[in-house]
């Protein structure tokens, strides 16, 4: 995580370059994210055809037909569904960008809790405008 | 942060210029070649060597050993077997990792220039320091393991599981993938990188090895195996025309057939 303490290149560490190479450990874990981000991505191909069509099939169309539209159903569940995985594997994705290029460790747990607590609060706040529109609060 | 330029001591400067072309020389080229001398207390430089081609063999490495012969003595590399089987002599030639030994000077238009395997420390002009490699190496315990007692033979393999090691034994731990991956550059202290992950399948794939599970395990870590990103340098680059990400794709799905 941090530099200094593990690649030991031009730093004063005792440190053999195995103890190195071994660090803490696995993690043993990593499956069940990498598995996750691929299902939700395979999950994301339908459902956003789905939307990209349907809002071209809304072209034009006026206020009434789009509520008409949002509140039928199978439309609202499907919207649900769709902001549910978009955030979540937003999410996901995210993280692993954080990981990839912020070396600072306390750095990358803010951003990455952060980024969680703002992904669930973008999608409770999409997933709520939706209801209120679908059961005509 | 990830770091995308070099820090002020490790900037590239203009180097020397050495010359062997006459009026009389028939085929001539040069070579713009990283230096750097950790006693001089200097930036690193770019040295040019303009050379006769007919002074030398075909390929990149009978060139920067005639320079060394007969231009400059102080030109430091490593090489040994010069037939692509030792893995001594990579390095980053015409922006591509490869073997020197391996790469014919006419395949690069214009300059050749060559540089140490990006992204290592360096000891000395084109010698990198492979510490961390070989440790990373160490560390996935690269020969057979196995509970069952001894056989008083050789273990057997059939024909078809011996096959699945082919693509993955030839590789020569040249560490020009590893080298040429930006996950590798970026979180190598963690991150096994393609040549070792290859070596773990080599040992996962071995129909004789019986810690295939303990060998998942101490790979299933979010930065050891899952920095792999598909970028696919390391196939790409393989001078052996091996596909690390191949292996390391074999690797993920084991990890997912196994919960």
């Amino acid at each position: 995580m941090s530099t200094a303490s593990n690649t030991g290149h031009g730093k004063a560490s005792m440190r053999t370059p195995v103890a190195r190479a071994r660090g803490l450990g696995a993690a043993k874990e990593g499956v069940q994210h990498w598995w996750a981000q691929r299902v939700s991505a395979a999950a994301l191909v339908p459902l956003a055809l789905w939307f990209v069509a349907s809002i071209i099939g809304l072209a034009g169309a006026d206020h009434a037909a789009v509520v008409e539209w949002l509140s039928n159903p199978l439309v609202t569940v499907l919207m649900i569904v769709l902001i549910g995985t978009t955030f979540y594997h937003a999410s996901l994705g995210m993280q692993v960008v954080y990981e990839d290029y912020i070396h600072t460790h306390w750095l990358l747990i803010v951003v990455n809790v952060g980024t969680k607590f703002l992904c669930v609060l973008l999608a409770a706040s999409a997933i709520l405008a939706v209801l209120k529109i679908s059961l005509g609060a | 942060m990830a770091e995308f330029t070099l820090p002020a001591n490790s900037k590239v400067m203009p180097g020397k210029t050495h010359s062997e072309v006459t009026s009389t020389t028939k085929r001539a080229k040069t070579f713009r070649i990283y230096r750097w001398d950790p006693d001089s207390g200097e930036n690193p430089r770019e040295d040019r060597f303009e050379v006769d081609l007919d002074k030398c063999g075909p390929m990149v490495l009978d060139a920067i050993i005639h320079i060394k012969n007969d231009i400059d003595g102080t030109l430091t590399f490593r090489r040994s077997c010069r037939e692509g089987i030792c893995g001594s002599c990579a390095m980053n030639i015409d922006g591509r990792n490869t073997l020197a030994c391996l790469k014919p000077i006419d395949e690069v238009k214009g300059d050749v220039k060559i540089y140490p395997l990006p992204h290592q420390p360096v000891i000395k002009d084109l010698v990198p320091d492979l510490t961390q490699n070989f440790a990373q190496l160490a560390s996935i315990k690269p020969w057979l393991q196995t509970q069952s007692a001894a056989p008083s033979r050789e273990r057997l393999q059939s024909p078809e599981e011996r096959e699945k090691l082919n693509g993955l034994y030839e590789c020569i731990l040249c560490f020009c993938c590893t080298t040429s991956c930006p996950s590798y550059w970026w979180n190598g202290d963690r991150y096994l990188g393609p040549a070792v992950l290859l070596q773990a399948y080599r040992f996962i794939a071995d129909s004789r090895d019986e810690m295939t599970g303990e060998r998942l395990d101490a790979l299933e870590d979010p930065f050891r195996l899952y920095r792999c990103h598909t970028i696919m340098n390391c196939t790409q680059t393989c001078p052996k025309g091996l596909n690390p990400a191949k292996a390391i794709a074999e690797i993920k799905k084991l990890m997912v057939a196994r919960r």
